[in-house]
């Protein structure tokens, strides 16, 4: 099974192309560059290098959330417009459970995170077993305070990953003490081969037009207008002629 | 028999997602276009992410649905066309994304092109666009005279230093408890009134060809505040015809002049706000009085709001310049026609 895998959930962008479980050609980028510029050209460049053209692919796999919203979209749209006019399966992946994996130690507590500002960051807990992968914690949009609590009461080591595990690595060093470990700096960036994996395991969508990103938070207007409006709706909110 | 050129357009600058098949520029196959104005009438107005959002969830469906319509096959298509700018960065993004994916996976050549130049080229569906041709485009975000001297050519000579009429439109309705949008409702209310506010005209003798509304919304404003203050009821249709007034009566001044100062075939008007009556009537008495030989072209009704039916005309003609772009094209939010330094001749 021929694999495309893409990952922009945040500033690194990842891109792969896999033989099933095998690895054909992958880029990784870490820079400051728009990833609506850079991913189409990756992609082109990835499957020539390969020799394949997309007729010949027979899956998409896409980090589908949580992350920034914008570069979300980026390669959410693309994967479902693929998906969709190649008629081939499409399978979305937790773009932390995509970044957990890249720890390969069964057993071990991983907590990957992206940081969501003002001390909030998107996270979940997963461990890896001997089959396949357990979730301690469902993906979600959490206050640091909140996670640190959780993890001071398993009482045990943890491996954070994650860029953005710096931002918070003191704080959470100073309350789970020995508890606190980081990978080493390779495991700390999204890397699609990883994610194409996991996608091979996965069961594809029934159907690319319902296919969205994984936000796990609602936007702050749409939180506001519940707020004052508990008994109202307007739905359907979009309509088709 | 020649083939049929047949372009797959995208629009999604702002709060409608649309996908439309157009058969050699000129005649369309199918227009499907998903508003979302039931969502951001919740909160009064476009909320961007929102927007965005909406535009993932429909995409795929409208493609879908635009190609069934038509009665079309990818490998029938001769080209992509998208709307890469102006607009909502997050919202045009996943149209360019999703155009760009399509051309691709498809093997076919990918045009970009400029939303006001869509808006523009609606009016082609009622007829050829004859050069040197003038457009006047009025929309919620956008208030511009644009000079088209050949095909393909667009420059601004005059446009709106602060609020776009639409945006007045909005704003004033909202003061007056309409939902969104309200450009609708206050034409209709316009009609049963008159104009006896006066409210004043900006810039309408000044020596350029450029529109200010923002004066003419705080009077508006300021006007049903006081009121307010002392208790005393103002007629609503009076206000909405005398605001109205106010703006039909800077627009067709404005455009009047740069049909004396430019020598144009025609004259096109085209956006969100050329489905208004108000401007639609007065402009085309007072050109049937001054100029009763220039072509006057209305875009339809039904294509003055944004859609990829437009987007696919703009771009069977940037395609016929060979106007292509590449697999890193990406949105340019203030993407904008080139300047005439010196409009004023
Ligand atoms: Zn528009």
């Amino acid at each position: 099974m021929k694999v495309l895998a893409l990952d922009t959930s945040n500033r690194p962008l990842s891109a792969a192309v896999l033989n099933d479980n095998q690895l054909l050609a992958m880029t990784t980028t870490n820079i400051r560059k728009n990833h609506s510029i850079q991913l189409l050209p990756i992609v082109e460049d990835l499957l020539k290098q390969t020799g394949l053209s997309p007729n010949d692919l027979d899956r998409i796999v896409v980090a589908q959330g949580p992350g920034s919203y914008t570069g979300l979209r980026i390669a959410t749209t693309t994967a479902k417009t693929l998906a969709y006019t190649l008629d081939i399966d499409l399978v979305g992946i937790s773009s932390l459970k995509a970044l957990a994996a890249n720890v390969n130690d069964t057993g071990r507590i991983i907590v990957p995170l992206f940081d969501a500002r003002r001390d909030n960051v998107f996270t979940g807990i997963y461990q890896r077993t001997t089959t396949g992968w357990d979730t301690l914690m469902e993906d979600r949009h959490i206050s640091v305070k909140h996670l640190v609590a959780n993890l001071v009461e398993m009482k045990a080591p943890v491996w954070f990953v994650g860029q953005d595990v710096a931002i918070y690595a003191e704080t959470l060093k100073l309350q789970l003490a020995d508890n606190f470990h980081q990978v080493s700096h390779a495991e700390n960036l999204p890397n699609a081969f990883v994610l194409g994996q996991l996608g091979l395991q996965a069961t594809p969508v029934e159907h690319p037009f319902n296919f969205v990103p994984k936000y796990l938070r609602l936007t702050e207007a749409e939180v506001e207008w519940k707020k004052k409006h508990p008994h109202e709706d307007t739905k359907p909110y979009v309509e088709r002629n | 028999m020649r083939k049929k050129n047949l372009i797959l357009a995208f629009e999604s600058s702002c709060d409608e997602t649309s996908v439309a098949v157009i058969e050699n520029g000129e005649k369309i196959l199918s227009n499907v276009i998903a508003t979302q104005i039931n969502s951001h009438k919740r909160f009064g107005g476009v909320v961007p992410e929102v927007a965005s959002r909406h535009h993932i969830e429909q995409v795929t469906i409208c493609i879908d649905e635009a190609l069934e319509e038509a009665n079309v096959k990818p490998s029938d298509l001769t080209a992509v066309a998208v709307t890469y700018g102006p607009g909502l960065v997050g919202a045009l993004l996943v149209g360019v994304a999703a155009a760009k994916a399509f051309a691709y996976a498809n093997n076919l050549p990918l045009v970009p092109v400029n939303h006001m130049a869509g808006h523009i080229y609606a009016a082609r569906f009622v007829k050829p666009i004859v050069f040197p041709a003038m457009a006047l485009l009025v929309s919620g975000g956008h208030t511009e005279l644009v000079y088209m001297p050949y095909e393909n050519e667009f420059q601004i000579i005059g446009e709106t230093r602060d609020d776009a009429a639409g945006e007045a439109y909005d704003k004033i309705g909202r003061v007056l408890g309409m939902t969104y949008p309200a450009g609708k409702d206050i034409d209709e209310l316009a009609h049963k009134g008159k104009d006896s506010f006066h409210f004043p005209r900006a810039m309408m003798h000044e020596d350029n060809f450029d529109f200010s509304f923002s004066g003419l919304k705080s009077a508006f404003i300021n006007t049903v505040h006081h009121a307010d203050q002392i208790n005393e009821t103002l007629d609503r249709a009076d206000l909405a015809a005398s605001f109205q007034q106010s703006v039909v009566d800077v627009i067709v001044e404005k455009t009047l002049w740069a049909c004396e100062q430019f020598s144009i075939k025609q004259l096109i008007l085209a956006g969100g706000v050329a489905a208004n009556h108000g401007l639609r009537d007065t402009l085309s008495a007072k050109l049937n009085e001054k100029y009763p030989d220039l072509d006057f072209v209305k875009a339809p009704l039904e294509l003055c709001g944004d859609n990829a039916a437009m987007i696919g005309a703009a771009g069977y003609v940037a395609m016929k310049h060979h106007v292509f772009a590449d697999a890193s094209l990406n949105a340019e939010p203030s993407l904008e026609f080139d300047w005439v330094p010196d409009a004023v001749k």
